[in-house]
């Protein structure tokens, strides 16, 4: 990403600071001008950062940060605190309707990924929640929008109400609840058209069909890529039909996504879900702190760990680092672990979540390849099991098969044995220093912000 | 925000001002006044160049979505040549402001390459791409349609084979206009399916091969792997193709816009971008950092839903309506 995170942009004015013994008012204002570039980057919306700019300024110029010994740290933590706190607290939950069925109605702008969101909304119903949803086509204005969510449905396995082209939204609608109430379906999902804001003819559509199904929540789907305009969208959706939620779509971007915080500003309206994917599965419950720190380009620990917890075999890694501790960790186990990663997705994503990777040499900007990784596993895959478990019997013509049977060149397999041979120094080092003396544990891998 | 109140008095205060005003609401396609002309008058109702003018100044450019960078640069050159000729009046300050902004979009290219680069006599391909939702497909149906009624044979290819209803959306447009679209079943080789497109094209005789592909974020690799897979094909068989990659970008997008170019050029090596749904309230600002950070110029603006919607860009109205929010405001 071509921005940089908050930490980054504070780096230089912590740098002239740190000679000097005491902390300025001119050097707090510095960096909360630091601060409020990097939100107005992250597409914040200029005058919610007004807002929070002053917020934060008063906090700093207090003695917070002035008597701190380290002031920049304090500032992204003030930065941080006032952030979590606008995003709104704890997650929040979908609405049940006292007598089923529960209807939601999905509104937007065109191309904001309603449709889409409606089938994913329905699935992790069905999934999570063990609900059985309806799906109700009421966009039909774009050509083939209800084909779109007849595919959906199909995909799912799940029914679709649809009336075609000729009959108003309003009615479709309103059949299509009366069609939940006969086969006792528990959710209705009214997928609507996208329309602009301020569309005075459409939007009144939408308040139609409100009055007539009476729905228990109206999500508003953005797109997070959104850039200022977001705070008129969901101002003027919010005005006219008093939205229930928020849906944040294609966060698995690289965007900042800034324009959550403004919807969240404007409306004062919780953002429940986030789409995080192509795929029919991928929408996720939204975490208002997680989200603070990719504003803030500041990575993304938590979701890295939920991955990592999600597909690595807690035993196994238990047994791993032990084998790391003892220095007998094998090629074997590295072939092991390497698979472990792949399984959490593209390595660039993982990178992206670790706070301060964009500052270590050449991960900044780095594009792995993957092939590079099969290569690796050829070469391993090339070697004998005796080979794998005891590296320093590969001589120069066992390094020849391995090359030869891996595909790969003589050099590439001396670079990996040399690389296996210094990792595992390192791991040494590692183990003696958490093992060795308590006051400085962990020193040296200490991540360059405490959170 | 006094600056803006001031502008907006003028802008209610007389009657051609208000016209100027009422021009924007109908559309940036209408505004008959200059560019020059509008910051001429914004800037005569802020009488001293000061801090506070360059903030106000600043904040108009940021909240239509003009890259930061791009601001920060301007008005950092702006100061700085306030004080090289010594200006301290705004009426002075105005020509410079102007001269910046145009000098910003308009680069040092000639007018050649804004157009269209389509064809006489031989056959014109032009593949869209985009991240999810920017309106690519809806583009495309415009697009064929406009050009068919100058007369040209067109033909679409449905290259969009992932999401659901996709190639429906596109067949409906063609049934519409009535255009042959070439499509595959969902879920098949798009490269094949603008292979498919190219050789009907060219048994067909069409004029204009328009190419749709499936929305995909810049940032995932294997996606981008597939577009340059697809440009590959079109370049193979047929030369000095494709004459156009449009680069379809929503107005409502942020800085995330100047990514999504920067990474789709690197891809498809585009050559002209398609703004679209500027009929809103959103600015689409950010192609002024692109243009000025990658040289990629504007082509095409969607201004409505209706076909004739798609029209060509006009720098000059694009940039007055940057401004023209803030004369409504407070």
């Amino acid at each position: 990403m071509a921005f940089e995170g908050l930490a980054d942009r504070l780096q230089n004015t912590i740098q002239k600071i740190k000679g000097k013994g005491k902390v300025t008012e001119q050097d707090v204002k510095e960096m909360t001008r630091e601060v409020r570039l990097a939100l107005l980057e992250a597409d914040v919306n200029f005058k919610v950062v007004k807002d929070f700019v002053k917020n934060v300024k008063e906090r700093a110029v207090g003695q917070e940060v002035m008597e701190s010994l380290t002031p920049g740290q304090q500032v992204i933590k003030i930065v941080k605190d006032e952030l979590s706190q606008l995003m709104g607290g704890e997650e929040s939950k979908i609405a049940v309707a006292d007598r089923p069925p529960t209807v939601i109605m999905m509104v937007g702008l065109q191309g904001a990924g309603k449709t889409t969101t409606t089938g994913k909304l329905a699935n992790l119903l069905r999934k999570k929640y063990n609900r059985k949803p309806l799906l109700v086509a009421a966009d039909i204005y774009r050509p083939a929008a209800i084909d779109q969510l007849e595919t959906l449905g199909k995909q799912l396995n799940m029914p679709v109400y649809s009336q075609g082209t000729d009959i108003s939204p309003v009615e479709i609608a309103k059949q299509g609840l009366e069609k939940a109430k006969e086969e006792h379906l528990d959710y209705v999902l009214i997928d609507t058209a996208g329309r602009l804001h301020i569309d005075g003819e459409l939007m009144d559509e939408l308040v139609q069909i409100k009055e007539a199904v009476n729905p228990d929540e109206i999500f508003l789907v953005v797109d997070a890529m959104t850039g200022q305009d977001a705070v008129n969208v969901a101002e003027s959706f919010n005005d006219q039909l008093d939205v229930s939620g928020v849906v944040l779509t294609k966060l698995d971007g690289d965007t900042r996504g800034g324009a959550a915080l403004s919807i969240k500003a404007v409306t004062n309206k919780p953002i429940k879900f986030a789409g995080m994917g192509e795929k029919l599965d991928q929408l996720e419950v939204f975490h208002p702190e997680r989200m603070a720190s990719r504003i803030l380009g500041m990575g993304d620990v938590l979701s890295l760990i939920e991955k990592a917890q999600e597909n690595v075999d807690e035993k196994r890694a238990k047994e791993l680092e032990e084998k790391m501790r003892s220095a007998s960790f094998t090629f074997d186990d590295f072939l092991e672990q390497m698979g472990q990663v792949k399984n959490m997705g593209p390595l660039e994503d993982l990178i992206g979540m670790i706070p301060g990777a964009n500052k270590m040499k050449g991960l900044k900007n780095m594009e792995i390849d993957e092939k590079q990784i099969s290569h690796v596993e050829a070469i391993i895959q090339s070697m004998t099991a005796k080979e794998r478990q005891d590296p320093s019997i590969i001589n120069a013509g066992r390094r020849k098969r391995i090359a030869k049977g891996a595909g790969r060149s003589v050099s590439e397999v001396n670079r990996l044995l040399k690389q296996f041979e210094d990792m595992k120094k390192m791991m040494k080092q590692m183990t003696n220093m958490q093992s060795g003396k308590k006051g400085k544990k962990g020193k040296g891998l200490k991540f360059p912000f405490p959170f | 925000m006094s600056f803006l109140k001031k502008l907006k008095d003028k802008f209610q205060s007389s009657k051609s001002n208000e016209e100027v005003a009422d021009n924007y609401k109908e559309g940036l396609s209408k505004t008959r006044k200059s560019f020059s002309e509008k910051i001429n008058d914004l800037v005569a109702r802020y009488r001293k160049v000061d801090e506070d003018f360059f903030e106000d100044l600043e904040e108009v450019l940021i909240s239509a979505d003009v890259g930061v960078s791009t601001v920060l640069d301007l008005i950092d050159e702006l100061k700085m040549e306030v004080k090289r000729q010594n200006i301290s009046d705004t009426s002075e300050v105005k020509t410079v402001i102007s001269e910046k902004l145009v000098e910003i979009y308009n680069g040092d290219d000639d007018e050649t390459n804004k157009e269209l680069n389509i064809k006489e006599n031989e056959l014109t391909i032009m593949l869209f791409v985009g991240v999810n939702g920017v309106g690519k497909t809806t583009t495309i149906g415009k697009l064929a349609h406009q050009l068919k009624s100058e007369g040209k044979k067109v033909l679409l290819t449905a290259g969009d084979t992932f999401r659901a209803g996709a190639i429906e959306q596109l067949s409906e447009w063609g049934k519409r206009i009535d255009v042959d679209v070439i499509k595959h079943s969902e879920g098949s080789d798009p490269a094949a399916v603008i292979f498919d497109g190219i050789q009907a094209a060219k048994s067909r005789k069409a004029d204009v091969l328009l190419c749709d592909t499936a929305g995909r974020l810049q940032n995932k690799v294997n996606l981008m792997n597939e577009l340059q897979k697809v440009k590959r094909v079109i370049e193979r068989e047929v030369p000095n193709a494709p004459h156009e990659v449009l680069l379809v970008l929503d107005a409502t997008t942020g800085q995330n816009a100047l990514s999504q170019a920067k990474t789709f050029a690197q891809a498809t090596d585009v050559t002209g971008i398609v703004l679209t749904k500027l009929d809103g309230t959103a600015k689409g600002g950010i192609v002024l950092a692109i243009r000025n950070e990658l040289g990629i110029p504007v082509k095409l603006v969607g201004l409505g839903e209706k076909v004739t919607d798609l029209q060509k860009f006009d720098p000059q109205a694009f940039v007055y309506g940057l401004f023209a929010d803030m004369l409504e405001e407070e």
